[in-house]
């Protein structure tokens, strides 16, 4: 499969504010998108996740490095031409309503005139703001903000879709509508780059992951490749036997109206829980196997950094 | 078509700005003044109604231009609106020149209301139209394109304030060469007169817009004079703006 996006050694530095200092934000960046995928860039804040896509865009330039987008030059209109993009916290013009808004960037897009209605309607209902349409953009909240910023990274149907913290300052509903929409972005064939920070969404959607730390990548690849499979340790609710009796096979980590949560590491203990709520009667509720997840991989590797 | 967008933007975005309406305000209280003058002055009150009501279009619309001209780059990059703007297939002179144009846009409009103001004015008092003023008004209109430019080639490399004061210091010195000028003539050749003939080359002579007095007093002008200043307001907004454009291809909008 082709690349959709490719970054080979890209370094970044500023100078501070007073003393003229270099700071070095990326120091060697190298990662590919294929084509198809849902990427999802991860790192913690200061990383330089937003540095890497600003360099991306051109709104700031590489020191050194190289970057492809659809095989095309990354400065290139053309490029440009076939990518969206919505950055963190989008900031629009407040005085232009939606639908104004997403008809002055169709224009920047050179969209037929004929077209910009329709295209204007179809992504302010696909957003779900079909009837905040002709609202000013001041007068709209921080979801409703993000839903009319991914309308504009739509409106020309590209085929890179470059996303930065999504998902952020949305709440529970917003985020699984945000998600969906990424999801059927992958199902049109479109690839998505995500860059985020919130661990459980990347981990919902993402085929592979690459990981920043202070401007460099220390892990990349297939989601299931960098997670280990292997069962960490299980969790069970039980009640009707004793906590003492419980202790024997796991810890205890809370107890609650009869019910106690049994943490047990060592997997031969399981079967005989289980023999042992069968014997004693007792009621099993939960039995639930742990294995590592993207937080555990995230917070390990950070850590050891 | 993407610069014409942007252009339009622009206006709509200008035309929302207080400090324009500020200024448009003592605009027309400075045109109204100068009736209230006419009255109190002896001699030909039609005269200084013009005079004064030329001076006040002049400044209002360069003050306008400065203080729109040096926010407007900067809103984009303070409120982050460049980030998605610059994303889209553009390149950076078209955003600039998109820019230039909508205040130009804007300019337009607010220099016809005034005018409109002050021909009736002038009208009401004289019974006739002076026809000499729409030159005055277009060389005023052209001297606003190039602060105009001023101040967005100073927005691009420091903050508003400081491109203020630069740009206003542009339009005092622009229109006080003509004191070097006079120097030139009286000093002696040397090494002395090479210095002030290459600070005379590089300072800009914004009195070459200034045809104020010749229509006041129905001074004739040549044609020849009309053409280079045309030329010259010309040939010097472009400088200006090409040098923007080259300082703002470079910028890094972290």
């Amino acid at each position: 499969m082709e690349n959709a996006l490719k970054i080979t050694g890209l370094f970044k530095s500023f100078k501070s504010e007073f003393l003229r200092k270099n700071i070095e934000i990326l120091k060697g960046i190298s990662l590919s998108v294929k084509e198809g995928e849902i990427f999802g860039y991860l790192g913690p804040n200061g990383a330089g996740k937003t540095t890497t896509l600003k360099c991306i865009l051109g709104l700031i330039f590489p020191d050194k490095g190289k970057i492809e987008i659809l095989r095309l030059p990354y400065l290139s209109l053309k490029a440009k031409a076939r990518i969206g993009f919505l950055p963190e916290n989008p900031y629009f013009y407040d005085y232009l309503t939606a639908s104004e808004f997403l008809r002055f960037y169709c224009q920047l897009h050179q969209i037929k005139k004929a077209d910009i209605e329709e295209k204007t309607s179809t992504l302010l209902s696909l957003v779900g703001l079909e009837k905040s349409s002709s609202l000013q953009l001041r007068k709209f909240s921080k979801g409703m903000l993000q839903r009319i910023g991914l309308a504009q990274a739509l409106l020309n149907e590209p085929e890179l879709v470059l996303l930065d913290e999504p998902l952020g300052g949305l709440d529970p509903l917003g985020r699984k509508e945000i998600r969906d929409i990424i999801v059927r972005l992958k199902d049109e064939g479109k690839t998505v780059f995500l860059s985020s920070h919130i661990l459980q969404d990347i981990e919902m959607v993402c085929d592979r992951v690459a990981i920043i730390v202070s401007g460099q990548i220390i892990n990349q690849g297939r989601l299931y490749d960098l997670i280990s499979q292997k069962i960490l340790f299980t969790e069970t609710t039980i009640s009707g036997i004793k906590e003492e009796e419980l202790k024997r096979y796991g810890e205890c980590v809370s107890s609650y109206g009869g019910r106690t949560l049994v943490k047990i590491t060592d997997e031969k203990k399981v079967e005989k829980i289980l023999e042992l709520a069968h014997r004693k009667k007792a009621e099993i509720h939960s039995l639930v196997p742990r294995t590592e997840s993207l937080e555990d991989l995230f917070v390990g590797t950070v850590k050891q950094e | 078509m993407k610069i014409t967008a942007i252009a339009l933007n622009t206006f709509k975005e200008a035309i929302r700005d207080r400090i324009l309406y500020l200024l448009l305000f003592f605009a027309v209280v400075s045109l109204i003044f100068s009736r209230l003058l006419a009255i109190l002055a002896v001699g030909d009150r039609v005269k200084i109604i013009m005079d004064v009501g030329l001076a006040s279009l002049s400044l209002f619309g360069a003050l306008m231009a400065i203080l729109m001209g040096t926010s407007l780059v900067f809103k984009e990059i303070d409120k982050k609106t460049i980030y998605t703007l610059l994303s889209k297939p553009i390149h950076r002179y078209q955003f600039l020149l998109g820019k230039f144009f909508g205040l130009i846009l804007t300019l337009l409009v607010m220099l016809f209301l005034l005018s409109l103001i002050f021909i009736v004015i002038v009208l009401l008092h004289s019974g006739r139209i002076e026809w000499g003023m729409f030159a005055a008004l277009a060389f005023i209109f052209l001297e606003l394109c190039l602060i105009t430019a001023v101040a967005m080639f100073f927005s691009c490399i420091s903050s508003p304030i400081l491109s203020s004061v630069f740009s206003l210091s542009f339009y005092l010195i622009g229109h006080l060469s003509w004191g070097l000028e006079t120097l030139l003539n009286k000093i002696k050749p040397g090494f002395g007169k090479t210095i002030a003939q290459v600070f005379y080359t590089l300072i800009p002579d914004l009195e070459n817009f200034n045809f104020k007095t010749e229509i006041v007093h129905h001074l004739s002008v040549p044609p020849q004079v009309f053409l280079y200043s045309t030329i010259y307001g010309i040939m010097y907004t472009l400088f200006v703006l090409t040098a923007a454009m080259l300082v703002f291809r470079k910028r890094d909008f972290a």
